[in-house]
């Protein structure tokens, strides 16, 4: 007998698709006063542009959200009780460097290979993040602050080790670590019959990370104080959680997962670290998040609305002679937009449920006694 | 340390307050600083034959790439002591940058400086919109727009610069200088002593000389910024109620201060100032727009104003200091920076000796001896830095000076937190 | 104790008629009265609650009233804002000082007001004037946090006197004082008062007023009861005025008192600042027991909780529970231990105010069964003892889904009582359990008490209200600037002598008391 307030539920959803909308229409305006195709585009977004191009749109789009989806998680640990993890960025970027290295060291038969790869990426990602935590913790450091700092840091970190891991290998100037050999790989498979791009086999991680951040959050005690915390640090110390373990324990998992970010394109597709390996990754994992609104399914979807967007965008240079990076505006507009719609209906909710409690009650017992003399 | 009654008698001295509380530097100390660190640096070039940690062509490139910073953290400044945190700056870097391609490549460097800065504007405009009216989180607006920064340059690059003579995708066409100031006469005799590479003496020639030589008009605007932040800031009625705002907005909105207002205005000027960095980045430090060519200084631009304490003059060394680790990169970076090393084995030393004779906790005299001895054993066990080092300087500095003293550092203290017009109280 | 002769015809500084002020569902202020001389300390006291602030606010004009008028010098003027107060020469102090930290002395007094002297040397000249004039002693260049709490206090007053105000409010302006503090303080309004200013006191500390007003007006509930002369009046009579002479409500009933001591509290001090807000506190509860402390705000109720709870450490002192002594032990473990806490601020200690009423059971809850088992949360099991909470305690709300914000003070107090019975606690810290509630809700929750108490419960019951702790307490303690001063027989107590004692007012405290704990 879930007594669910449909208002609410709804509005829930409504604030995304407003701010979606919101967004299409500032976009369309912003075309219009550049000159651009306003039809052409939305045709060619909508539809991959070339028969036959949207299957292999589908599938690089999921492609691409898998690793969406694992920065925004590691964002969302974070967010879920007010600790905001700038540093996913440089969580994944360490820990996705030291995971080509090892793996390309090593030769161990197929899964323990990889799971030897994606420990490393774990443990680089979580302990880069403790840092941050720590500092908080012991130092009262804003994790804000320190982990920007950190994101700079280990990208000329990665830069230095890089250099050194590669000397003397090839001539080129785009050094690379050693390729990680077939054992440490994770295969494709195929995603869509028509299609013959392959899907990275990581989706099955991400999706049990997904499921794993459910479960945690929604169904365990470390989850529930978790969320406590975020929701009240007051109400949280008063009923018995250590914040400050919370603290170190909530940015640690998350560092943890952020380690996970690169994996998806290193084991499906490079299977080696250079310096042409996608940055600010991170960054895209916080606007996820966001929109996503912290819950693993909500994230999932806005994973791949932006990944979505991404990829279809490719081709719009070629056919429609706009500049690709307009869905680019339109995913900072998203987001922007969302936090607000949030942030208005967080506000109508509060009253609008106050007055719905205060409504059943008076109609179920004609004389409320509420009022004291 | 209790400074709280005067004399119970209270002649009213009006006119001579005693200055000089903890933490701030009057111009004594200031030039003192100064000499000592020159000092330290002209020791340690003797010592180590690296001549240019102290040229005047290091210290031309270091007032050159601290400009940005100074420039981005100052629009920290404005924003963060009205109460808002800004991590935004760097979109609105990206925003000036291009703004000034745009416009300066048209009309002139003069109409790049005032699209860039409009554009840097608009940009603090919008964050101002999401955390002042709207009460969206500081951080989570910041990072929006520095996300939507990225984007917008890139799309609109494509739309005023393809086809354009010299211009592309990810750069603009080429914009003039704009002018620069030397003081005739004195450079070149500053330059002649320079090259004695005297003690002490060449090594104030060549600060001077990069002081006066080819110094762009932005750099001096850039100058007079700084020091008209803190007369506004610290001197003005208007200064005290932005920074009321910052440090308790219920008192001030008890008091009849306007909150919204001056959080508006701050974050504006904020962005403008980030976009007035931008700019110089596009038309003094390169002579185009370029895609990417902020390169996180507006996080660089944050962390030197932490570093600085949310002052102005602790942001201009900060910036000094990041913009010069950053020069030497340029001009012989690997033995430049190791002598560098040098230099902070002097300076712990000097802690060491000083705790020792002032009776200091034990605790942290041991670490800043063993620190020294670290520090001097790689220096001796080297002969140079890698590159990717020293571009790590200004961050690994801020995170040590927020680890080691934060105490000293002193945060409006109502930075970041959200507020709405008559919740409090 | 001679005041300066007053010429009768001169205007009051301030006359309030009949003033009403109405919020939903209370009436803050019924037909208020109140006439204030010029040049003299005026005095307005009234428990907490009783309306002093409300009307405080009205004449600052935050409020306005939605009956009578105010005159000012024998001019009726509407107060719509605190701009039209400080115009009409009315300026306030409030209890929680509105001053920024990081700024100066003169930054904090000029801002708002840089017209009128500029923010330089033309201010200082200003601040050092005033502040010599009115033996303020205050240096207008110190940063306001380097400063103690009285110097913070007068530089509110002077930011008061900066901006030309003649009448002062002064907001329970003693509550954060230390006793010198407090005479410093005295000592400054008798000298604004020689200078012809007017102040308005608000205080409910009966020994304090005597010592500094000319004139005192009692409130209570709303309504102004009297205006006395201290010079003819004494602390008991104020105290019944306060109070009035109404009979404790809740019964006690049969005493339940066992033998076993389940929490003892050896020697507790703990320090706030060079401050002692906790000193050398000594008490045993025995099972079936209720203990109640009786004290004026801030005397270090908050503290004891604190530190019986786990969420401050003290310099010295051992917290004992049943056997075992857990002054070492975490929060979490004090709770499964058999703690119950329900809290001063619900809002800020007891709920989760955006979850569901039944994650709020998990609440302090989090290792315990039926809210959880192992490392998982029990859903099936908390949400069915939340529907039980709910049925048994009568929660009204229409659901166990609905977010706890959403529920009406009452509601919410119920909910947090009943977790806090849950699970078979040993002992139950009780902070003002029924504040802010309605009188159904507090028939009931004084009920649950009462039941618990039969079963063996141990409870201790902070609260400012006298008669819920005559009527539930088995003792009575008295807690008087951090130290135990008195203990009571509710049975043979009357609230007049609580008052007294709770305020340091019965002459000598501890004539009464000094029993050893727990006798």
């Amino acid at each position: 007998m879930r007594n669910r307030d449909w208002t609410r539920v709804a509005l829930g959803f409504a604030a995304p698709l407003l701010a979606i909308v919101f967004s299409v229409i500032v976009t369309s305006l912003i075309l219009v006063a550049a000159g651009d195709p306003v039809g052409t585009t939305w045709r060619t977004l909508a539809t991959g542009g070339l028969s036959g191009a949207l299957p292999r749109n589908l599938v690089n789009t999921v492609n691409l959200g898998t690793t969406y989806y694992l920065s925004a998680v590691a964002v969302a640990i974070g967010f879920r009780m007010n600790l905001f993890n700038i540093g996913v960025d440089g969580q994944y970027r360490l820990a996705v460097f030291a995971a080509a290295v090892v793996g390309g060291a090593v030769t161990l038969p197929r899964p323990l290979h990889v799971l030897l790869i994606v420990v490393v990426a774990m443990v680089v990602g979580g302990a880069w993040a403790a840092i941050a935590g720590l500092l908080k913790v012991g130092r009262g450091v804003s994790e804000v602050i320190s982990t920007i700092m950190l994101n700079a840091i280990a990208g000329g970190l990665v830069a230095y080790l890089l250099r050194r891991v590669a000397s003397g290998q090839q001539a080129s100037n785009n050094i690379a670590t050693p390729s990680i050999p077939e054992s440490g790989r994770v295969p494709g498979f195929t995603l869509l019959p028509s299609s013959p791009l392959l899907a990275y086999g990581f989706l099955f991680v991400a999706i049990l990370v997904g499921l794993g951040y459910w479960y945690l959050l929604g169904r365990t005690r470390f989850g529930f104080d978790l969320r406590a915390t975020g929701l009240s640090p007051s109400a949280a110390v008063a009923s018995g959680v250590n914040v400050r373990r919370m603290v170190l324990a909530a940015m640690v998992l998350s560092g943890a997962v952020a380690g996970l970010v690169g994996l998806p394109e290193l084991l499906g597709k490079t299977y080696t670290y250079d310096l042409s390996f996608p940055a600010g990754l991170g960054f895209t994992g916080i606007a996820i998040a966001l929109v996503g609104r912290n819950s693993p399914v909500g994230i999932a979807l806005a994973a791949l609305l932006f990944a979505y967007l991404d990829t279809a965008s490719n081709p719009l240079q070629i056919l429609a002679d706009v500049a690709p990076e307009i869905v680019k505006i339109m995913q900072g507009v998203i987001v922007l937009s969302v936090v607000i719609a949030y942030e208005l209906v967080r506000r109508y909710g509060v009253v609008h449920e106050q007055r719905r409690v205060a409504a059943q009650l008076s109609a179920t017992r004609p004389q409320t006694e509420e009022v004291p003399a | 340390m209790s400074t709280s009654v005067t004399a119970a008698a209270g002649a009213p001295t009006a006119s001579s307050p005693v200055r000089g509380r903890r933490g701030r530097l009057g111009p004594r100390e200031w030039v003192l600083a100064g000499v000592t660190a020159l000092f330290l640096l002209s020791f340690v070039r003797l010592l180590t034959g690296a001549q240019d940690i102290g040229s005047s062509g290091t210290l031309a490139a270091s007032i050159a790439l601290a400009v940005p910073i100074a420039m981005a953290g100052l629009g920290g400044l404005w924003s963060e002591r009205s109460g808002v945190v800004n991590i935004g700056l760097e979109g609105m870097m990206i925003f000036g940058t291009w703004g000034a391609g745009f416009a300066g490549y048209q009309w002139g460097p003069w109409a790049g400086l005032a699209c860039g800065v409009l554009f840097g504007a608009l940009g603090g405009l919008l964050h101002a919109v999401a955390t002042v009216t709207f009460n969206v989180d500081h951080i989570v607006s910041g990072v929006a727009i520095n996300l939507l920064a990225a984007g917008t340059v890139k799309y609109l690059s494509g739309l005023a610069f393809v086809g354009k003579p010299g211009g592309g995708k990810t750069q603009s066409p080429q914009i003039d200088d704009l002018p620069s100031v030397t003081v005739p006469g004195v450079s070149d005799a500053l330059l002649s002593l320079e090259r004695q590479r005297w003690f002490f003496v060449s090594d104030l020639a060549a600060v001077v000389r990069g002081l006066v030589t080819s110094v762009s008009v932005l750099t001096l605007l850039a100058v007079a910024l700084i020091v008209g932040t803190y007369f506004v800031l610290w001197r003005t009625a208007f200064g005290l109620r932005l920074r009321s705002c910052g440090e308790n907005p219920v008192a001030a909105e008890s008091l009849g201060v306007d909150v919204y207002r001056y959080k508006y205005i701050a974050v504006v000027v904020s962005g403008a100032l980030a976009g007035l960095g931008g700019v110089f980045l596009a038309e003094v430090a390169s002579s185009a727009y370029r895609d990417g060519q902020t390169g996180g200084r507006g996080f660089i631009g944050l962390a030197a104003m932490i570093f600085g304490n949310w002052r102005p003059g602790g942001l201009l060394i900060g910036s000094g200091l990041f913009g010069y680790t950053d020069a030497l990169q340029l001009r012989q970076g690997g033995q430049s920076v190791h002598a560098l090393l040098l230099v902070l084995v002097l300076i712990l030393a000097a802690i060491t000796v000083w705790r020792v004779v002032r009776r200091r906790p034990l605790v942290g005299t041991v670490i800043s001896a063993v620190v020294a001895v670290l520090l001097l054993g790689w220096y001796l066990a080297s002969d140079e830095i890698p590159g990717d080092f020293t571009g790590m300087t200004p961050y690994v500095a801020t995170l040590l000076v927020l680890s080691l003293s934060s105490q000293r550092l002193r945060m409006p203290a109502a930075d970041g937190l959200r507020y709405r017009r008559g919740e409090g109280g | 104790m001679t005041t300066a002769p007053e010429v009768e015809t001169a205007a009051p500084a301030v006359r309030l008629t009949g003033i009403t002020k109405r919020f939903p569902g209370v009436v803050a202020n019924r037909n208020v009265n109140i006439t204030v001389r010029r040049g003299t300390v005026h005095a307005l006291v009234g428990e907490n609650g009783a309306g002093k602030s409300t009307l405080m606010k009205i004449l600052y004009g935050v409020q306005r009233p939605d009956e009578g008028s105010i005159e000012v010098d024998g001019a009726p003027v509407s107060l719509s804002s605190p701009a039209d107060a400080i115009r009409a020469g009315i300026g306030m102090v409030y209890q929680h000082f509105m001053l920024a930290d990081n700024l100066t002395v003169l930054e904090n007094v000029v801002l708002g007001a840089e017209r009128m002297h500029g923010i330089g040397d033309g201010a200082r000249r200003r601040i050092e004037e005033l502040s010599h004039a009115y033996g303020l002693e205050i240096d207008a260049d110190a940063l306001v946090e380097e400063l103690g709490v009285g110097d913070r206090q007068r530089v509110e007053i002077l930011k008061v006197l900066y901006r030309g105000a003649r009448t002062l409010i002064l907001d329970e302006p003693t509550a954060v004082l230390v006793p010198q503090e407090v005479d410093e303080l005295f000592d400054n309004l008798r000298e604004l008062k020689s200078e012809g200013l007017t102040v308005l006191f608000i205080s409910h500390k009966l020994d304090e007023v005597l010592a500094v007003a000319d004139d005192i007006t009692v409130v209570r509930r709303g309504e102004t009861v009297a205006t006395v002369d201290p010079a003819s009046t004494t602390s008991r009579r104020l105290a019944e005025l306060m109070v009035g002479s109404e009979l404790p409500t809740p019964e006690r009933g049969e005493s339940t008192v066992r033998t076993t001591p389940v929490l003892q509290v050896h020697g507790v001090t703990l320090r706030s600042g060079d401050r002692a807000v906790l000193d050398d506190v000594s008490f045993t509860i025995h099972s079936g027991e209720v203990l109640g402390i009786a004290g004026v705000e801030g005397n270090g109720q908050g503290e004891l909780v604190d530190v019986i709870m786990g969420l401050r450490a003290p310099e010295s002192g051992a917290v004992v529970l049943g056997e075992e002594d857990v002054s070492a032990w975490p929060t979490r473990r004090r709770r499964e231990a058999g703690i119950g806490f329900i809290p001063e601020d619900r809002h800020r200690q007891g709920l989760l105010l955006e979850a569901p009423l039944w994650e709020n059971r998990v609440l302090g809850h989090q290792t315990r069964r039926p809210a959880a088992r192992g490392p998982l949360v029990d859903r099936r099991g908390a949400r069915a003892d939340t529907e039980r909470i709910v049925r048994e305690f009568d929660v009204r709300t229409p659901g166990i889904d609905v977010t706890a914000g959403s529920l009406s003070g009452g509601n919410q107090q119920k909910l947090i009582v009943g977790r806090e019975l849950s699970g078979d606690p040993v002992l139950l810290l009780a902070a003002h359990p029924t504040r802010g509630v309605d009188v159904g809700a507090q028939a009931a929750i004084w009920d649950s008490i009462r039941e618990a108490r039969r079963r063996g419960l141990a409870v201790l019951l902070i609260s400012a209200d006298l008669d819920e702790l005559i009527g539930l307490s088995d003792t009575i303690r008295v807690v008087l600037r951090g130290r135990l001063v008195g203990t009571f027989d509710p049975a043979s107590v009357t609230p007049e002598l609580l008052g007294s004692a709770m305020t340091g007012a019965d002459g000598d405290p501890r004539t009464s008391a000094r029993t050893e704990p727990g006798s």
